[in-house]
């Protein structure tokens, strides 16, 4: 038998268990699980496995069993404000989010856009306005590439003094990741002629408030797309049907869904979002502005508030890491609140701007604990502590609502209580 | 061991920029001229905006008529929708309420945002003037303007906005 070396505090496991293949862990979970397995009872059959099955759908949809496993929403009778959906992500495993769970943000609806119908134009200072449709655009030349989303606002009520007590997908679930399947906008502004007096353009959609972004070109040039596909198949309706802008790593309000117009021009536009919404305040009283990118952060999913842990034993403590400046290079794991860390694995493959699933095998003696993540990505970015980054940013005076922004682009960490019960609370560590 | 990385990869294929990029070419010629309609983005130097003007006097009733019954009468905000007057100091707190008086650095934001996305159940349904006496409606409330200010595509940019150099560029590199 495998014998497995300690490497942090409170029963944090050598993460090279889960490289050395299936015999090292069988090792480590055995020992937990034979006294159970001892008492059980004889096996008979289900009456599930004695009839025939329902009749197979077109499309398939979650067994009825999982039920829960849904996107929390902020104004399910729209209302007229903005919508939020959030991603569950303490129900959810690996790098992919379900487009069907994929977090959304709309501010007037979600359009019905009619894609037979719909146009892309690209004009300002090129040598030629051109416009697509969707069929055109469609026979380009395509890339598919992982990306996650990330709205700037995500992670929001972490600015609160006191840790509010909620799910990883309350407080974390304005992100997720997909594939993103489109033509690179390089492509296409290269085919209108740029300008070279253009910095930047402007990216509008086709929905109700005609959302509009200044991007700069730069960052057009380099790795955004035109995407059409989302996970396989065709964008959601709330993920912007039928093509939106995917500039990976930027917040997400810029990776304009409903993408009906691309303008080139010689400054910013200062539309509405990027002169207020995510100019976010400092504690002195001056705003940054273009902020743009989306820092290194991670958090774990399981264990996480609103898990219950059955017992003492083997546990995988595991979760999600990205960053918008490009690959995670390593996520540390603490059990006692940070004093102590382990390196964890790195779920292959690590690609840039997109969820890596780390792990890290767990042996809980049931005595209480502060579970933490901390990520570093390749350029040398290391998610801040919580101490120095209120120092930085501040905290609001009181506990905010959980569905409010009071200030943007938290990425500092996320600590997770279990206590002698196996109950989990989020606190501050 | 040097396998290309897809981002490597991607430049490979696209070349060292868009000037080396290869594009099948259906993209279909279109006019400004034809595109003008969709064509709303007001930069700060006032570049888009369009001919008519508005006054405060003016906007008041259409403000009354469109635009309280989620800002509020005068302005002053309901749970549907932020205030749209007043200027608590930004040294207040990280949460401090971003208004147009107290943070705005451009007075054209306002225009273009009224007119692109206000009102929320009906958008782009104003005409410029109206567009224009609202924005001076709002501004003449907020002490930004004086109360019989015409407002027009000349006048606006010129409005110093208090906020104006109340920021810092977060990566001046990435722009």
């Amino acid at each position: 038998m495998e014998k497995f070396e300690p490497v942090a505090a409170n029963g944090l496991l050598d993460r090279r268990a889960f490289l050395r293949g299936s015999t090292a862990l069988a090792a480590a979970v055995t020992g937990y699980t034979l006294t159970k397995a001892a008492s059980a009872e004889p096996l008979a059959d289900a009456p599930w496995s004695r009839e025939i099955g329902s009749a197979t759908p077109s499309v398939q949809t979650p067994s009825r069993f999982e039920k829960p496993v849904v996107r929390t929403l902020s104004n399910p009778n729209n209302e007229p404000r903005n919508s939020h959906a959030r991603t569950p992500h303490q129900l959810l495993q690996g790098t992919v989010t379900p487009a069907s769970l994929h977090f959304t943000i709309n501010h007037g609806g979600i359009p019905d856009i009619d894609p037979g119908q719909h146009k892309l134009v690209i004009h300002g200072m090129v040598r030629q306005p051109i416009v697509f449709t969707v069929e055109s655009l469609s026979r380009y030349p395509m890339v598919s590439r992982m990306a996650f989303v990330e709205c700037g606002g995500n992670s929001a009520p972490m600015f609160s003094p006191e840790p509010i007590q909620a799910t990883a997908q309350a407080l974390h679930g304005l992100v997720s990741s997909s594939e993103w399947t489109g033509v690179p906008l390089a492509v296409l502004l290269d085919e209108a002629g740029v300008d070279p007096k253009a910095k930047w353009f402007v990216a509008e959609g086709a929905d109700s408030p005609a959302l509009s972004r200044s991007i700069p070109l730069k960052k057009g040039l380099d790795d955004a797309m035109v995407a059409l596909y989302q996970n396989g198949e065709r964008l959601m309706p709330g993920n912007g049907y039928p093509m939106r802008l995917l500039l990976p790593g930027y917040e997400g309000n810029m990776n304009v869904k409903f993408l009906r117009r691309i303008k080139l021009i010689d400054q910013p536009a200062m539309s509405y979002y990027e002169s207020r919404t995510y100019s976010q305040l400092l504690p002195g009283g001056k705003a940054y502005r273009f902020y743009f990118l989306q820092e290194v952060k991670s958090f774990i999913t399981h264990p996480s508030f609103g898990h219950a842990l059955k017992g003492p034993g083997f546990y995988e403590i595991s979760g999600v890491a990205y960053s918008g400046t490009g690959r995670i290079a390593k996520v540390l794991v603490s059990a006692d609140g940070g004093k102590s860390w382990g390196e964890a694995a790195l779920q292959e493959p690590v690609l840039p701007k997109a969820f890596t699933r780390f792990r890290m095998p767990w042996r809980w003696d049931g005595r209480p604990v502060i579970l933490q993540s901390r990520a570093w990505d390749e350029a040398g970015n290391v998610q801040p502590l919580r101490a120095e980054f209120v120092a930085q940013r501040g905290e609001t005076k009181k506990p905010p609502n959980p569905l409010a922004f009071p200030n943007q682009h938290y990425n500092s960490l996320t600590s997770w209580a279990v206590d002698a019960k196996g109950e989990v609370k989020h606190v501050y560590a | 061991m040097s396998m290309l990385r897809p981002a490597a990869l991607l430049a490979l294929v696209l070349g060292s920029g868009a000037a080396m990029a290869q594009s099948p070419g259906l993209g279909a010629k279109i006019t400004e001229a034809d595109i003008a309609p969709w064509d709303i983005s007001i930069l700060p130097d006032g570049t888009g905006l369009p001919a008519g003007s508005g006054t405060a006097a003016q906007g008041a009733p259409i403000f009354a008529a469109k635009c309280a019954m989620c800002h509020g009468e005068g302005a002053k905000g309901t749970p549907a929708a932020a205030a749209l007057v007043g200027a608590p100091p930004l040294t207040g707190g990280i949460e401090t309420t971003k208004t147009i008086a107290n943070f705005w650095g451009y007075s054209t934001t306002a225009f273009d945002f009224i007119r692109r996305a206000m009102p929320f159940q009906a958008p782009r349904s104003l005409t410029n003037d109206e567009v224009y006496a609202l924005v001076a409606y709002l501004f003449a409330l907020n002490k930004l303007i004086p109360e019989n200010e015409v407002v027009n595509a000349k006048t606006l940019p010129l409005v110093k906005m208090p906020n104006r150099d109340g920021f810092i560029i977060r990566f001046p590199e990435r722009i």
